[in-house]
């Protein structure tokens, strides 16, 4: 069968963008403290999968530097989700799980916040794809991302009243669209 | 609406001509649109036929999976997650089930792995014909359709032999699979992955491959560099077709991948031409694997015997009062699994599809977050569509090969 040449219309790939041929040595736990020493953080390794809790006030200089510094190179963003440990305080994980695609490490960072109304800032100027996590988990569990470029409802309706992710919104009481609801009636209490 | 004060009077005086007042139009597209492949909501802004922005809307599918796992016994989440990517419910099956073996610490048997192994690479054929069909439709290609959904419907067929149901199977269970494979199964699988050897990758790459209104309407169109692959979080046959080997069943190996032999499928234009050959090219390599896995298929157990994290053999029951206990105890309570968190990442055919699972130590887990691909690799049309005309923007749709099952979940 004829295959038609393609035409590269791209530059060559730089080396910096390639995953590592050989396995990559693992991400240590001293090395993660030795690093960000600085910062107060819990480094904890559970069934190989590091995990970085750092407070909500470091979460834009640790996540520059893990991203910026060679030895990490963190480039990619894969992943941002949210816990409600209801009655814990503080209340609400932020996780973001992070790739290395160059190094080929996997990193897990966690920042509690205190509910009920939890607030941070937003990652979107260091990940593009933060854009739809940070909404989908202000959508559904109700954390704010401050100089989020466009913080807006995303999987629910844009008149939606409440987070249905937080524990203490009850499954299977929703007001069904297109009728008006009872008088009183209000999703989520 | 336009102005009609800010109109030219005269066209005719080179002056004002420049004045001419033009704008953009706004046009909805979707939520039900056939090539918006399910309920994809698109906000263009158009000026003439070229998007000079797209804003794409989500949710219309929204059912809480999320939400309802929290209610639910570990097990019973299984089902669940055939409903995402209803395409490929063996893969979802098989990230979560993946995701609470590593929190439980639970080894699977050599045969549960391969028989795993072999009917995810099926699926992913399954799940990259589904998309060959109708993204060779949307490009006004229609024979390929058929074509392509004939060799799903066998894949389905095995889908029934194994658990009775053709689309949601929940066949992947923790600690293994549901059922031992059925008698005849074998050589039903051997001659599906003969026929797609020999002939039936090559008579869809005679329609499409060298066709030259498939090259026009495709080739250069949707680049995305791959730097903006990166930050967009793009993965799967996108960012391969980008340049970037990146494969999670090559990069970070997850239930026994590292057996087996296959190549990482490449592009390099980073275009939807590239992003059909690299999917052309895995389901090759699939053909490949599932047939090593066919072969290699060791003997034994096709589910672990935990005395707590599985249930015990049916026919167990008949004979032990235990076994009944603990059957009806499983079924009924759940089993505790140890506090903790994990994430794992697998390769489905649409990218990487993540499971985050946060356990209290009760029966029900805490928090169950799905990374679905298509979620995160919607986020990067507007990247690929913006100055272009709608035409290739159908075309990029396609070639992200999105499910809005996913996307919502």
């Amino acid at each position: 069968m004829p295959d038609p040449t393609p035409e590269s219309n791209s530059a060559p790939m730089e080396e910096a963008l390639l995953p590592p041929t050989s396995p990559p040595p693992p991400l240590s736990v001293e090395g993660l403290k030795e690093r960000f020493g600085d910062q107060q953080l819990a480094v904890t390794d559970f069934f190989g999968e590091l995990t970085m809790v750092i407070p909500a006030e470091a979460l834009l200089d640790v996540c520059h530097r893990l991203k910026e510094s060679p030895e990490y190179n963190f480039n990619v963003c894969m992943d941002i989700s949210a816990v409600d440990h209801l009655p814990r305080q503080p209340r609400f994980d932020v996780n973001y799980h992070l790739a290395s695609v160059p190094a080929g490490h996997r990193l897990r960072v966690k920042v509690m916040l205190p509910g009920p109304d939890p607030i941070i800032e937003s990652v979107t100027s260091l990940w593009g794809t933060a854009n739809w996590w940070e909404r989908e988990v202000y959508d559904l569990m109700g954390v704010v991302f401050t100089h989020h470029p466009d913080l807006r409802r995303i999987q629910m309706p844009e008149d939606w009243v409440g987070h249905p992710h937080r524990r203490d919104y009850p499954t299977g009481k929703y007001a069904v669209t297109f009728t008006p609801p009872p008088p009183g009636f209000e999703p989520g209490k | 609406m336009t102005d009609l004060a800010h109109w030219p009077t005269d066209t005719a005086d080179p002056s004002t001509e420049r004045e001419i007042a033009t704008e953009t139009m706004t046009l909805n597209m979707g939520p039900q649109h056939p090539s918006t492949h399910g309920v994809l909501r698109l906000v263009l802004e158009l000026d003439g036929e070229i998007v000079v922005k797209c804003t794409p809307i989500i949710g219309y599918l929204h059912t809480g999976i999320e939400k309802s796992c929290e209610d639910k016994t570990y097990h019973k989440v299984v089902p669940l997650t055939d409903r995402m990517d209803y395409l490929a419910p063996m893969l979802n099956n098989y990230a979560y089930c993946l995701a609470v073996e590593k929190l439980l610490g639970l080894e699977i048997p050599e045969r549960a792995m391969y028989i795993r192994v072999m009917m995810a690479e099926l699926t992913r054929i399954a799940s990259h014909l589904v998309w060959l069909g109708t993204h060779a439709m949307d490009l006004g290609a229609m024979t390929v359709f058929f074509y392509a959904f004939r060799e799903r419907e066998r894949v389905l067929s095995m889908y029934e032999m194994l658990s009775g149901v053709r689309m949601m199977s929940s066949y992947f269970r923790i600690g293994g699979v549901s059922e031992d494979l059925p008698f005849g199964f074998e050589r039903e699988v051997r001659t599906f992955l003969d026929d797609m050897e020999r002939d039936r990758l090559d008579e869809y790459e005679t329609l499409l491959t060298s066709n030259e209104i498939f090259i026009e309407r495709s080739k250069g169109v949707g680049y995305i560099s791959p730097q903006d692959a990166l930050d967009m979080g793009l993965t799967g046959p996108p960012l391969r077709a980008a340049g970037i080997p990146w494969d999670n069943r090559k990069t970070c190996p997850y239930g026994g991948y590292e057996k087996f032999d296959f190549e990482i499928a490449l592009g390099t234009n980073s275009d939807v031409y590239d992003r059909y050959k690299v999917r052309i090219k895995e389901m090759r390599e699939s053909v490949k694997i599932a047939r090593q896995a066919l072969e290699g298929m060791p003997e034994g157990r096709f589910r672990a015997a935990h005395p707590r994290y599985t249930p015990p053999d049916k026919k167990m029951l008949a004979t032990s009062m235990e076994a009944l206990i603990h059957h009806f105890k499983y079924y009924t309570e759940g089993f505790h699994p140890p506090k903790g968190e994990v994430y794992v990442a697998t390769e489905t055919g649409k990218g990487e599809l993540g499971c985050y699972l946060c356990s209290d130590g009760t029966p029900k887990p805490r928090r169950v977050h799905f990374r679905g691909p298509s979620f995160i690799n919607l986020e990067s049309l507007p990247k690929m569509a913006v100055g272009r005309p709608i035409a290739d923007l159908v075309a990029a749709i396609g070639s992200i090969d999105i499910v809005l099952g996913e996307v919502d979940r």
